[in-house]
């Protein structure tokens, strides 16, 4: 019962959001503004992530694999290919999840609580597209890009740790990372960048805008985003390559 | 002027208005007053449309709000301006940027003309100089202030104040009064005011409409409060004992 409420309240935001804008030239400024604080401000937390993931994976890979017979690039291609198909996208959002779903949920959720979005709504703004709107589109536009960066990070720390531990020689890593890689594995990989992407934002918007009861609402609302976002994830992560692979 | 008729709202079984009749007139400060929970603010959160009636209707001069198109709602939100209990600046915009954004959102005007408008409104409400400072840089009887000076940036015909000068200090709160008290005359608009401040009521109000459960009790003038026989309403003016000192009651 309870599930079917919230989700029915979820699909109604969605639709407001994507009424046509009043002034588009203040939708697009907010869209700027959202990807900032989604992208750029995300950019490093995902930077330290992605290499300390393609180290540790890299040496752990290469523990597991000590057998005379196994030649080494086959390192660069494990590695390469569990960054790409799932630590890259999976990891990195979930860390987005609480990084980018908190932070969006208690900022809507302090605009509910202190009467903001009632002052739209009163103006004759309509909050939902003036404000969920252009979270989500960030969201979605710029989450597949510090995917990807990940992913390059990760597979290039894997790289140089392979190389300067004396485990596999840089262009035997390189050698296995271009026999694995496939254009259909990178683009399943953005596909679940997307999803995420989209997850995150409209559920933390959904936890946000209709947060209530002051300033604990905001921190339950807040919670809320990051906990569902990351079940979320990882029942689509789940479905996707049930679906996809 | 602004009607309610027979305006009702329940909140699932909770009865909160049961039936309020009322007539807001034009270039006055008119006063809704009651005790906390009486249902001030959703009476004029009904009034703006922020919450849907169970029943009755609101008029704006003569316009019922129930029989508005889409279009005509979208122009009578633009002549309304409303000063929230919490001030509601928007946090992650300037003080300029507050009082501008209706007007960036729903006029056509150049930058030029919007800038010369914010600092006529600013400059009315007190505050010059203070454009660049964001709504966390200023104290509350400032944010009440830009709260007005939004509310005023487009051309509007309706003001409507919840609890105006809530957590201010009397003299700041005396001021606030007479700022909207001055507008209202300045601009001839219809002006509604939530309050429980007995103050306030006979500082600057020119009607006063008295809630009690849901139900209007009483209305008058601020001079005829001194001489009801409603109980209820001599409660709540003469709650203060400073007021029953005063008065030798
Ligand atoms: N959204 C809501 N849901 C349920 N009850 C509400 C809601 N809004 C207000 N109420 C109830 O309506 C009553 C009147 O509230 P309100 O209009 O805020 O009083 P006040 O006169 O102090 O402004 C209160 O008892 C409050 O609990
Ligand atoms: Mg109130």
């Amino acid at each position: 019962m309870g599930v079917f409420y919230h989700f029915g309240k979820y699909l109604i935001l969605l639709r407001n959001s994507i009424r046509r804008p009043e002034r588009t030239k203040m939708y697009v400024k907010r869209l700027f503004r959202e990807m900032n604080e989604v992208g750029v401000k995300s950019l490093g937390i995902v930077a330290l992530i992605a290499v300390f993931l393609g180290m540790v994976t890299t040496l752990q890979t290469a523990y597991q694999l000590i057998v005379a017979w196994i030649p080494v690039t086959v390192i660069g291609e494990i590695v390469t290919e569990t960054s790409i198909l799932e630590l890259s996208p999976t990891i990195t959002c979930l860390v987005l999840a609480g990084r980018v779903g908190s932070a969006m949920a208690s900022e809507l959720g302090t605009m509910r609580v202190k009467e903001q979005i009632d002052a739209l709504e009163v103006m004759g703004v309509n909050p939902a597209s003036y404000l969920v709107f252009p979270k989500i589109l960030a969201t979605v536009i710029v989450i597949p890009m510090l995917v990807v960066i990940a992913m390059a990070l990760m597979i290039s720390s894997g790289a140089f740790i392979g190389n300067n531990s004396g485990i596999v020689p840089i262009n035997d890593f390189l050698q296995g990372a271009q026999s694995i890689f496939k254009e259909k594995v990178f683009i399943f990989s953005l596909q679940k960048a997307y999803t995420y992407a989209f997850v995150i934002s409209s559920i933390s918007c959904y936890q946000g805008y209709y947060t209530q009861g002051g300033a604990t609402g905001v921190g339950k609302a807040s919670t809320r985003a990051v906990v569902w976002s990351c079940v979320i994830i990882l029942f689509a992560d789940y479905i996707l390559a049930q679906l996809l692979l | 002027m602004i009607e309610l008729k027979n305006l009702q709202k329940s909140f699932g079984d909770l009865s909160i208005l049961k039936g309020v009749d009322a007539v807001f007139e034009t270039g006055k400060v008119n006063m809704i007053i009651g005790a906390s929970g009486s249902g001030k603010t959703v009476t004029i959160k009904c009034m703006v449309g922020l919450i849907e009636p169970s029943a009755g209707d609101v008029l704006y001069d003569g316009r019922s709000v129930l029989e508005l198109g889409l279009r005509d709602k979208k122009k009578l939100r633009q002549e309304i301006g409303m000063l929230f209990q919490s001030a509601a600046l928007f946090d992650s915009m300037t003080v300029e940027e507050n009082v501008a954004f209706p007007l960036r959102m729903f006029t056509k005007q150049p930058e030029s003309e919007v800038l010369d408008r914010v600092n006529f409104c600013l400059k009315r409400v007190g505050l010059e100089n203070r454009n660049k400072l964001m709504p966390s840089e200023i104290s509350g009887g400032m944010q009440k202030r830009v709260g007005i000076a939004r509310a005023i940036s487009m051309d509007i015909k309706y003001l409507f104040c919840d609890e105006p000068n809530s957590g201010l200090d009397p003299k700041t709160a005396l001021k606030i009064d007479h700022l909207i008290e001055e507008i209202t005359d300045e601009f001839n608009i219809t002006t509604v005011v939530n309050t429980h401040d007995m103050n306030s009521v006979f500082e600057v109000g020119d009607k006063v409409v008295f809630l009690y459960n849901g139900k209007k009790l009483w209305e008058g003038t601020p001079d005829d409060i001194l001489n009801t026989e409603v109980e209820e309403l001599k409660d709540l003016i003469f709650a203060s004992r400073f007021i029953r000192r005063a008065y030798g009651v």
